[in-house]
């Protein structure tokens, strides 16, 4: 084989090869992937069984320990449907009420499970932007 | 408080003016409206082959050529080369330099200062 | 003073546009003065941007709440130096930090370039400016740092207690040197298309600033993992989160581009490979600044609002439709000049490493963005979590680290294939040792780690093999004593051996990352004083609460009222071996309704991790107190309705010593893991190695050492 066409061979190799791994790199992120549901979401749509990564705000007073298991309630962040769920794992510095809180959950039976350590808690707005201001005269 | 920003800014745009404006100023008084080579507008001549290496090129080509072949001499004295396949490689690379140094100035025959250094070259690494 | 700060901004942006309107014409036109005007652009850029900076300092550190910035992000309690620093703990502060960074390092590169390649200095300054000019008009538009109210608010909020660690305050400009730093190359890539020369001097300009952006976004990305260590209650230090992913995948291009460039330097090949790596990593690099900000992604960091959304996605629509035009419409210029001597030389090892690299950085992206892939094809929005990040990843990786020690042993252009064989035979042999080893120590039931082990024993060998080799060669060629000449081995080889230093500390690196992920032990537990538990192969006790009461205005503290904790006993084999003090601080927040006691602290806890470093491993401990417990909230409720506010701090006296006396059951958090240390170690190393690789050689040494490879070359010439 000339030098030519074996390049042109070990290109051809390559590029399938990288044509294998990401075909199945996007087939198993599908697969593998949690859908993101807000509260009024999950309760439509959520099969047991399946994990959902819950997005919304903690509900006041709903906040509850019981020894290692955390329960509180997840609702729309407009407000509405609350989710109760227990929740076993790291709790993050900034959780509380009012937060936005990022979890996955699984359901079971009629209750809501969170996964082990995936609660997150969204850094409290500091990047909130002002609306452009009028007084700049000091 | 007003009136102190007022100054302040006027200040602080003045100095711009006079940093980004000094060149205009400079040229006009030379009176040089055009430009220096190595900003010629380039024309769009041939894409494939850049005509008309420039001398930081050359310099920076040189520069990079001579560290290939130390390089080299390096992967020889490490043990990652014979020694057939170093001095092929050794004679591939000095052909190179040869070539940007024709290109870099005319060679004529070894000057004084390049006998110097060719002794120099024999004895080991100071 | 806001009205000075203002107007620097608008001013800057008619720099801006001036700036590009000259650098533009004088290039077109050849009259070089113009091209000078411009480059000065952007040094009176950098000059005014500072003394926006300085306003904006001195109304932090002067307190002056009149500044929205400062009344929502300081405090007259907030210490000094997190005043400074909370500069740029904003959206408005934060993109004035950029743009600033942004000025300087464009200056100075502009200034290390003013003598050479005139005409991609000039398009490079026009897109710098471009950059500069996009900020600065957010800032002016959009978000403006400089923005006051009246009347005057008499106090402020207060830095975020999670951000009052030192870490914090270093984590940003660092990160945004790192990503300013890739508008650089960046500008003189596109530079060098739009003037049609991509030659050696633009590769030797070019990359000297790809290594700094390199290092700085580097390090940045470091500290973070390390103050997510030592700071945040979860224990780990990477969570594949989508900030932590933006920052890392315009490093991974940089990477990729630092060793494809050599082979550009080397055989003329790969430009038009190279061209893209430099502009995507610009355009990753200003994807993750917009990441950040525009809350496109749920993530941990994911503040702001969508106004800045489009302007973004604008410029980096731009910037990759511009791109992609350029690379194209110039590909002639960008063929090769030579091919592949051989498959079994370096430059192979390189291209292969870039492969590896390139498709780590697509599994990442691919990943990060999956949420808006999956919500345009399917309609639903999906994420993806670490274990698929880690499933992809993990080989990858230790391809990388294998390739890495592969490389040294081979040679430039083509390897002899007989000494390449012989030459492998230590590296592996210590990589054979070490497999020995943890099938013996029984740690082969984790492959991965095993094999990340493993290949770092080779890249050990393979790289003490070089430097053995190299002294010795050297000792034979100088005469020197072994020490000596390996520093002047170093000293003569830089970019070789730094560059070898740095793949050592990657491998380190890499070693304690698979050690501490493998091999951890954690334990989540309720724990009363008195009772203990068992983490891996050590005893924990809670031998006794603690309870600290801080004044208010205790301007040397971090500003918590209220800090409780426990004593806790670390003991291996009855051995004592530690004893750690976590805490959780409780701050005061602003919010009325909590009470005059609750509002004291009522404010955002902080878990304040104690830590039992060791080189073999670290003993990680967090405590989340119970501050509903119902007799300590039946003295805040008491406090509430019975203590005038001036004697609220009174009730948290009490509260403290309630605690003390009656402690309820606290919530535990252990992680022991191994080899932690080994990490950040790895990371000196690279930076060391880093800062060898980039050191110029002294001129008289360069002199002398051209001098004798040219008289080489002319007896070569004179012999023929």
């Amino acid at each position: 084989m000339n030098p030519a066409r074996k390049r042109t061979v070990r290109l051809v190799v390559a590029l399938s090869a990288a044509v294998v791994l990401a075909t199945a790199l996007i087939y198993t992120s599908f697969s593998a992937a949690s859908p993101a549901l807000t509260p009024s979401q999950l309760v439509r749509e959520a099969q047991p069984g399946r994990s959902y990564e819950l997005t919304g705000t903690v509900a006041k007073g709903s906040v509850h320990r019981e020894g290692a298991v955390l329960r509180f309630a997840v609702e729309d962040r407009v407000g509405g449907t609350a989710i109760p769920l227990s929740y076993t794992g790291v709790v993050p510095d900034p959780f509380r009420e009012g937060r936005e809180v990022i979890v996955n959950v699984e359901k079971q039976g009629g209750r809501y499970i969170g996964e082990n350590n995936s609660l997150i808690t969204k850094c409290p707005s500091k990047y909130k932007t002002a609306p452009p201001s009028e007084n700049q005269n000091s | 408080m007003g009136f102190l920003i007022a100054i302040l800014t006027l200040v602080v745009a003045g100095v711009v003016v006079l940093v980004v404006g000094a060149p205009l100023l400079r040229a006009r008084r030379r009176g040089e409206p055009g430009g220096v080579p190595g900003l010629r507008p380039r024309t769009d001549d041939d894409g494939a082959s850049s005509s008309g290496y420039s001398q930081e090129d050359l310099e920076a080509a040189r520069e990079a050529k001579y560290r290939e072949i130390r390089d080299a001499e390096l992967d020889y004295r490490t043990g990652k080369l014979s020694r057939e396949d170093y001095e092929a490689i050794n004679a591939d690379l000095r052909g190179e330099a040869i070539e940007i140094l024709n290109r870099l100035g005319p060679t004529g025959p070894p000057s004084e200062e390049a006998e110097e250094e060719g002794k120099l070259a024999d004895r080991p690494d100071a | 003073m806001a009205g000075l700060g203002f107007a620097c901004l608008v001013l800057a942006l008619v720099v801006c546009a001036y700036g590009i309107g000259a650098s533009l014409y004088g290039v077109r036109s050849g009259r070089v003065e113009f091209s000078e005007s411009g480059r000065r652009s952007v040094y009176a850029l950098a000059g005014i941007l500072t003394v926006a900076m300085v306003v904006l300092e001195i109304a932090f550190l002067g307190n002056d709440f009149a500044f929205n910035t400062v009344a929502d992000t300081s405090s007259r309690t907030t210490p000094a130096l997190y005043r400074a620093a909370a500069v740029w703990s904003s959206q408005e502060g934060s993109l004035l930090l950029w743009a600033w960074l942004m000025s300087l390092w464009s200056s100075l590169a502009l200034f290390l370039t003013r003598k050479r390649m005139r005409d991609v200095a000039a398009y490079a300054t026009a897109i710098l400016l471009g950059f500069g000019g996009f900020f600065v008009g957010l800032m002016v538009f959009y978000a403006n740092p400089f923005a006051t109210t009246h009347p005057v608010p008499p106090e402020g909020v207060g830095l975020d207690p999670l951000l009052r660690f030192p870490t914090m305050m270093i984590h940003p400009p660092m990160l945004y040197s790192g990503y300013t730093l890739c508008t650089i190359p960046f500008a003189f890539g596109m530079g060098a298309l739009l003037a049609r020369r991509v030659d050696a001097d633009w590769i030797k300009a070019i990359r000297r600033f790809a290594f700094a952006a390199w290092l700085f976004l580097g390090i940045g990305i470091l500290l973070g993992a390390l103050w997510s260590y030592s700071e945040l209650g979860w224990g780990g230090y990477w969570g594949w989160d989508a900030v932590e992913n933006a920052s890392l995948m315009p490093w991974l291009t940089g990477t990729a581009f630092l060793h494809s460039l050599m082979i550009q330097e080397k055989r003329g090949m790969l430009k038009v490979w190279n061209v893209s790596l430099v502009l995507a990593t610009g355009t990753l690099a200003i994807m993750g600044t917009f990441l950040v900000r525009s809350g496109v992604l749920n993530s941990i960091h994911a503040f702001g609002g969508h106004t800045l959304g489009v302007p973004f996605v604008c410029l980096i629509a731009l910037m990759i439709a511009g791109s992609i035009y350029l690379v194209v419409s110039r590909r002639d210029m960008l063929r090769s000049q030579h091919r592949l001597d051989s498959l079994i030389s370096r430059e192979s090892i390189f291209l292969a490493n870039n492969l590896v690299l390139v498709g780590l950085c697509f599994v990442i992206f691919w990943g990060t963005y999956f949420p808006l892939i999956s919500e345009a094809f399917t309609g639903q929005e999906a994420s993806v979590g670490p274990p698929w990040f880690d499933r992809y990843t993990v080989p990858l990786a230790l391809i990388l680290v294998l390739l890495s020690g592969i490389g040294p042993v081979i040679a430039w252009r083509r390897a002899t294939l007989a000494n390449a064989r012989r030459n492998f035979l230590i590296p592996l042999g210590a990589a054979l040792g070490m497999l020995l080893v943890l099938e013996i120590g029984g740690v082969t039931q984790k492959p991965l780690a095993s094999a990340m082990f493993c290949c770092a024993a080779f890249v050990f060998g393979s790289i003490g093999q070089e430097f053995f080799r190299g002294t010795r060669a050297r000792r034979a060629m100088a005469g020197e004593r072994a020490p000596l000449a390996l520093l002047a081995l170093v000293r003569r080889n830089r970019r070789r051996y730094g560059g070898y230093i740095v793949h050592i500390g990657i491998a380190v690196l890499f070693v304690g990352v698979a050690a501490s992920s493998s091999f951890q032990h954690a334990s989540q537990l309720g724990l009363s004083p008195g009772q203990s538990t068992r983490v891996g192969a050590y005893e924990i006790r809670y031998v006794r609460p603690t309870a600290t009461v801080t004044p208010k205005y205790d301007a040397a503290h971090t500003g918590s009222t209220l800090n409780l904790g426990a004593v806790l006993d670390v003991t291996k084999h009855g051995r004592h071996v530690a004893t750690l003090n976590p805490s959780e601080g409780f701050y005061a927040s602003e919010e009325a309704s909590q009470g005059t006691v609750g509002s004291l602290i009522g404010g955002q806890p902080v878990s304040h991790v104690a830590l039992d470093v060791g080189l073999t491993r670290n003993v990680w401990t967090a405590i989340e107190p119970d501050i509903e417990a119902p007799a300590l909230k039946r003295i805040v409720t008491d406090g509430n309705s019975t203590l005038p506010p001036e004697e609220a701090v009174v009730a948290i006296a009490y509260l403290a010593r309630a605690y003390l006396q009656h402690p309820p059951q606290a919530q535990f958090n252990f992680l022991v893991s191994p080899l932690v240390m080994w990490i950040w170690i790895g990371g000196l190393i690279v930076f060391g190695g880093a800062l060898i690789a980039l050191w110029p050689a002294p001129s008289t040494v360069r002199r002398r050492v051209a001098a004798r490879s040219r008289a080489r070359a002319v007896r070569g010439l004179a012999r023929a």
